[in-house]
């Protein structure tokens, strides 16, 4: 299968704190990457690694064998929605269209009807479509993380990134949420951040564990001793309510 | 006041700069209320009175100079705010301050009786001249020709810059158009409120505008009519009781605001 994205030992710094060191990681296409790790453990900073928003201080990252940034429309980002202004005055309809935004600046740009097209499939698909002319600040949480989702397909990405998708939805959303990334996963790549160990358990194909180091990835089954390298504290914090095949079992540990 | 409009050239040019001034202050203020770069653009406005101390001492228009101070000092904000977000509020503390007290050093060298500047601090529209007004013409074509060739990119970019730049928007161009606009519209505002109250101009016609819409265009259209009613209640004002016309202007679009404020009861989303 072929490399969707591949990071050698790349190490990302903000000044003199070093947020990523020497990770290395291969994703194939179509595959269905959980990244999990303790809060400032690099999640995000790996995802804008990705994105070529963050340029690395050292290594190298490559999307479908070019640099980020050289390729436009192939990555659909779905930022961790804590970071931006609800107050904005742009409506639903606007904030998905931003999915079909040209590259570059060209002038007296305007959205085609194929644009609107396409923003308004994906309103659909995401149950958001009655929404459209609201002003985002008149959205619920589970409401506005599903625009930030829509736009991202709006891009119709090749690979989709979504920076915690799920921590500020209810459980229903929480559970469409990951059955619309399963579905999307038969066509696209998927890399999503979580500290949701339910949907790590059921829907992700492989998992990362990310605490500035890359301390594994694979099959999403973990050992007690791979969670306490990376979370570096008791196992028992973590493993809470953790379902089975997430922590593979120990003997007597249950 | 009106047959007087039609009798001295004064104040038409006063007029016509009130126009003038209030689309550079509906569009920019309007940008930099969204971004949360109001105190970078007072920065910038007040450098630019190293410039107009340097107009008089080179002996060149002091608008003129300025703009070459605004616009430096935009671009040095933006350039060093790129590598260093953290420090963002000393360096316009830096730039505000330097810009200032080079503005007085340059006066205090120019030749001869020491100009009056307190019209560049506190503006006096009823000076306004042709030549003001046609460097103001020119400066806000440049602004409306930028807001709509490029309206759909600069909505993303001030919404969420990051993903526009997923997507390819270049975003590092548009940063540095918002601050030679901003540059430019400090320009355009010193001769009608001066330096000192350039800020109320441009975020008190937005935060009117925002009591009645969400939407973008028409905070941004609101704001250049607020600004107008603002700048022709103040110009009557000021010609009526003689009293001085920048400080006129602020005042009533204070009281407006207030105001409205009062009468709308909205709660206000993005200032305060
Ligand atoms: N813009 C920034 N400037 C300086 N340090 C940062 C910045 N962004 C993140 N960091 C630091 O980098 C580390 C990783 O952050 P982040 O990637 O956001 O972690 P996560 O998403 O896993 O919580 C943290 O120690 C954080 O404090
Ligand atoms: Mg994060």
């Amino acid at each position: 299968m072929q490399k969707a994205i591949e990071i050698e030992n790349l190490s990302v710094y903000y000044n003199d704190v070093c947020a990523l060191s020497d990770v290395n990681l291969t994703v194939l296409e179509k595959e269905f990457l959980g990244i999990i790790g303790p809060n400032g453990g690099g999640k995000s900073t790996l995802i804008k690694t990705i994105l070529g928003l963050i340029k690395p201080s050292s290594g190298s990252v490559k999307i479908y064998g070019k640099e980020p940034g050289s390729e436009q429309r192939i990555l659909g980002y779905v930022p961790q929605f804590l970071k931006f202004d609800r107050n904005f005055p742009i409506n639903v309809m606007d904030v998905v269209l931003m999915g079909r935004l040209p590259a570059g600046c060209p002038l007296f740009h305007r959205y085609t009807k194929e644009d609107r097209e396409i923003a308004e499939t994906m309103m659909e698909k995401l149950g958001i479509h009655e929404l459209k002319e609201r002003q985002i600040g008149q959205l619920s949480g589970g409401q506005l993380q599903r625009v930030l989702i829509a736009r991202a397909l709006a891009v119709q990405p090749k690979i989709i990134l979504l920076d915690e998708p799920t921590s500020s939805v209810d459980s229903t959303s929480k559970h469409q949420i990951y059955e619309l990334l399963k579905k999307l996963n038969e066509e696209i790549t998927v890399i999503v951040v979580t500290h949701d160990t339910e949907a790590v358990s059921s829907h992700i194909k492989s998992l990362a564990c990310l605490n500035t180091r890359l301390f594994y990835h694979g099959a999403p089954e973990l050992d007690n001793e791979t969670i306490q390298q990376v979370y570096g504290c008791p196992v028992e914090l973590i493993a809470h309510g953790v379902p089975h095949r997430v922590l593979k079992k120990h003997e007597g540990d249950e | 006041m009106l047959e007087a409009v039609f009798k001295y050239s004064f104040l038409q040019n006063a007029f016509i700069g009130s126009i003038l001034a209030s689309i550079a202050c509906g569009i920019i203020g309007t940008i930099i209320i969204e971004k949360k770069i109001v105190m970078m653009s007072s920065g910038i406005a007040h450098t630019s009175f190293g410039g107009i101390g340097m107009g008089y001492f080179l002996g060149i228009e002091p608008i003129m100079g300025a703009l070459v101070f605004a616009v430096s000092a935009a671009l040095g904000i933006v350039t060093i705010n790129r590598k260093s977000r953290e420090n963002t509020d000393v360096l316009i503390g830096m730039f505000w301050s330097l810009g200032m007290a080079a503005g007085v050093l340059f006066i205090a060298f120019t030749p001869g009786y020491p100009p009056d500047i307190s019209s560049y601090l506190f503006g006096d529209i009823l000076t306004v001249t042709r030549t003001d007004i046609w460097i103001m013409l020119v400066l806000d074509a440049i602004i409306a020709f930028t807001l709509i060739s490029l309206y759909n990119i600069l909505k993303a970019y001030l919404f969420d810059s990051e993903f526009s730049s997923v997507v390819g928007v270049k975003t590092v161009f548009i940063e540095y158009l918002i601050f030679i606009m901003i540059a430019l519209t400090v320009v355009i505002l010193i001769r009608v409120v001066g330096i000192i109250l350039i800020m109320a101009l441009l975020t008190v016609p937005p935060a009117c505008a925002k009591l009645f819409t969400y939407d973008l265009k028409k905070i941004i259209l609101y704001s250049i009519l607020f600004g107008m009613l603002f700048c022709f209640a103040g110009l009557w004002m000021s010609y009526e009781l003689q009293i001085a016309s920048g400080a006129s202007i602020i005042i009533i679009a204070g009281l407006i605001y207030l105001f409205l404020r009062i009468v709308t009861r909205r709660k206000l989303r993005n200032i305060v």
